[in-house]
């Protein structure tokens, strides 16, 4: 059966190197895997998706509505923005923290306050952490992508892979450190 | 070995097992890290053209030299390189010559959607569509061999989904083809209207060799699963369509599209019960397969408009069973693209917005977001290069109609490489009394920094000439008195330059020279530089929000800046009379 996870999040997050590293891990435990990401113009500073499809024999990139078992949210509202992607019964990763789009910074439009509340009422399976804060304690907010991935391979149930090597082969040595601890945090939640 | 490669990269996996030994491209989503790839591989001569002609012919020169060649382009740089293309199809090759154009559904980073398959019959040149990854690389050795095979240019015709998806490749060896002879042949390779008459010819007789041989097509395939449903499909839609149908239909799965295998055609469609055409925008396929006179349904399902998905797909074929989804019950507040924090084309569009009377004609680039609130300033984007010569017809038009505005055009360097300088000259030549911006921020930003004619290096990160703007700009003829060189992060200097613009009665030039915010270099010399806000003295007058930064913000009544996001370019300082903006770190 296709597994199909979508992560989201606003340009500059990180969300891509994530799926890259999920993906090559993927594929180091004998899954046929596709990863597909749309960048460009959306980059600067919009909002961005990458949809990564596992299982015996992948077909389709894409995911569309109600399909994806799983959905990494690196901003909270883009958890918001996403959700009709969101198969019943899924999980919902939410990273607690805001990033304002300008309309929100210019006052045109408000940022809603009660995200998490709102999407736990309805989705039964939702994981909501820190990990820009996670992260931060560690040495570097930048890593929050890192601990996100932890926090996905938890819940795919896909730790028995050294994912230590993985990462190893996307981060340059003078950031195995941080980045290490941050993919342990986000496991270990 | 197999490897997980996105489309780009499998294709340029190709181009190098292919022995492919020169390639151009220009830059443009979603093509734009095909050549970025090949560049890496030893062996084959690479270079970032000014533009996708200039990229098309210098492939075409290759090909004729005796080198496999190639050119790469999104969707809209094959228009720029149209002319060469038609007539490359008449001359044929002598070196495999394949053109790579990634079309754009859903319009992710584009100006339109068109459908370049069209291209194919009208230029009268093999096409070919592959579905994935393994398939970019492989029918990227097919497609040379084809073009040698058949003395024709081959066009590979691929999609974002394709283009930015990753999939597993078995890696091959590469073939060292070497370059072959070239030989004098004026009939075929200089294109007199008496040449074209005598290849025309050749180019028919050779597409009927194709219409045969593509029957018989390894990339044309079928496969039987249900009779009752038969799928006619290419490209990314077959593998849509394989997902929602599984083995619930039959494929007539196209990668040799045109011209299209008939024979195999009728035989599949006889041999299923109806036959539907699943395919991404235009009726391409579904076109010439009812004028086979073959009954199918194609359009009536499938949208023109817009990226298809398998939900589509379910959707249209399926309706009764759609998929329960989730629907948040909060108003998500919209995230268009904006110009990042430090964004050396902020100052100028601050400055441009403070004129009621003006007309801007704007350009493609990270500046097309200059029609964006709140600073709204650009008027009309058409395609690269428009800008100029649009901006002329702007003022010619408001000339014969009595209207009383200011035109400016706004146009980046790399942009201004590709197709500016010859509206430049049209401005001088035809006495335009439009100004014009060129927004130079020392690299091709929008589509992922890449090298071009003003940055000093070579696609392959060598040192080259750097070609001055200034000095074309004074060579076109624009009197020195009417140029200003300005740095944007300096608002005074920027406005001082924009009013003279705006008053001037000639054809006046400013160039912006900053390179842009998100270059290593810039980011890393900037480290520690950033602005601090000063509520005690802030008046609220929310002046520093009109600038459009995504790292100030108006959050419970006070204004606040990112200090993270913030580079100090100090644009929200020089906007604030109350002093209450003060940078640091410098």
């Amino acid at each position: 059966m296709t597994k199909a996870l979508l992560l989201v999040g606003v340009g500059g997050q990180g969300t891509i190197l994530a799926s890259k590293i999920l993906s090559e891990g993927l594929v180091k435990l004998g899954y046929d895997v596709k990863m597909s990401e749309i960048h460009g113009m959306a980059q600067r500073g919009g909002s961005v998706t990458t949809q990564i499809k596992f299982g015996k024999k992948v077909y389709s990139p894409v995911i569309g509505v109600a399909e994806a078992d799983a959905i990494v949210a690196f901003e909270k509202v883009e958890a918001a923005r996403y959700l009709y992607q969101l198969k019943k019964g899924g999980t919902l990763v939410i990273n607690d923290h805001e990033i304002y789009p300008l309309p929100v910074l210019t006052g045109q439009e408000e940022y809603p306050g009660d995200i998490n509340e709102n999407l736990q009422k309805q989705v039964e399976k939702v994981k909501v952490l820190n990990a820009n804060k996670i992260a931060e304690g560690l040495g570097n907010t930048k890593a929050q992508n890192i601990v996100l991935l932890g926090t996905v391979i938890k819940a795919l149930g896909l730790e028995e892979l050294d994912w230590i090597a993985v990462l190893k082969e996307y981060i340059p040595p003078k950031f195995y450190e941080l980045n290490i601890k941050a993919l342990e945090a986000g496991m270990s939640l | 070995m197999k490897k997980l490669m996105t489309g780009n990269e499998a294709i340029a996996r190709g181009v190098y097992e292919a022995g492919c030994t020169v390639a151009a491209a220009y830059p443009g989503t979603p093509s734009t890290e095909i050549l970025e790839n090949v560049a890496k591989y030893e062996g084959i001569y690479s270079e970032w053209s000014p533009n996708e002609k200039v990229a098309l012919e210098v492939a075409s020169g290759a090909s004729i030299a005796g080198a496999r060649s190639l050119a790469a382009m999104k969707h809209v740089g094959l228009n720029v390189a149209a002319d060469p293309f038609f007539t490359m199809a008449y001359e044929g090759v002598n070196g495999g010559f394949v053109i790579v154009t990634a079309d754009d559904p859903g319009t992710h980073s584009s100006q339109n959607e068109q459908d370049n398959r069209y291209y194919a019959p009208h230029a009268k040149v093999i096409l070919i569509e592959p579905a994935d990854s393994q398939e970019c690389k492989d029918f990227v050795k097919n497609a040379f061999e084809l073009s040698e095979k058949y003395d024709s240019p081959v066009l590979l015709r691929v999609t974002t989904r394709i283009c930015h998806s990753k999939g597993l490749v078995e890696l091959g060896e590469r073939e060292e083809v070497g370059v072959k002879e070239y030989k004098k042949d004026t009939k075929k390779y200089a294109m007199t209207p008496a040449n074209a008459k005598v290849r025309h010819i050749i180019v028919e007789e050779k597409l009927n060799k194709l219409r045969e041989y593509t029957n018989s097509c390894p990339l044309n395939r079928i496969e039987w699963g249900d009779k009752k449903i038969g799928i006619i499909t290419s490209g990314i839609s077959y593998q849509h369509s394989k997902e929602v149908f599984g083995e619930n239909a039959s494929y007539l799965k196209l990668g040799l599209t045109y011209p299209l295998p008939n024979e195999m055609i009728l035989k599949f469609a006889q041999t299923v019960d109806e036959v539907y055409i699943v395919e991404e925008n235009d009726p391409y396929l579904e076109s010439y397969i009812k004028s086979l006179g073959i009954d199918c349904k194609g359009k009536e399902l499938i949208p023109i408009c817009g990226e298809l998905n398998p939900g589509i797909i379910k959707n249209a074929f399926f309706p009764e069973e759609k998929a329960e989804a989730y629907e948040a019950e909060i108003k998500v507040p919209s995230r268009p693209p904006v110009l990042c924090a430090g964004c050396p084309h902020r100052g100028l569009f601050y400055a441009l917005s403070k004129y009621k009377d003006i007309v801007v004609s704007g350009d493609i680039g990270c500046y097309t977001l200059g029609l964006m609130p709140p600073l709204s300033v650009t008027d009309s984007v058409i395609c690269m290069g428009a800008s100029i010569s649009a901006g002329i017809g702007f003022e010619k038009a408001f000339m014969q109609g009595g209207t009383k505005k200011k035109v400016f055009s706004c146009i980046g360097d790399s942009t201004f490489f590709h197709s500016g300088i010859t509206g430049l000259i049209d401005a001088v030549y035809n006495k335009s009394k439009i100004s014009i911006v060129i927004m130079d921020n020392r690299i091709t930003a929008m589509t992922g920094h890449q090298e071009n004619p003003g940055t000093g290096k070579t696609l392959r990160g060598e040192e080259t000439t750097i070609i001055d703007i200034e000095k074309i700009v004074v060579a076109v003829g624009i009197k020195q008195e009417n140029i200003r060189t300005v740095d944007p992060y300096n608002l005074e200097e920027t406005q001082r330059a924009v009013k003279e613009a705006y008053e001037a009665q000639e054809p006046f030039v400013i160039i912006t020279k900053r390179p842009c915010a998100l270059i290593k270099k810039v980011q890393k010399a900037r480290t520690g530089i950033y602005c601090v806000f000063d509520d005690e003295k802030c008046k609220k007058c929310k002046a520093c929000l009109k600038i459009g930064c995504p790292a100030i913000s108006f959050k419970g009544g006070q204004i606040t800046i990112d200090g993270d996001m913030c580079n100090g370019c100090g644009i929200c300082q020089q906007v604030c009379k109350f002093n209450a903006i003060t940078k640091v770190g410098e």
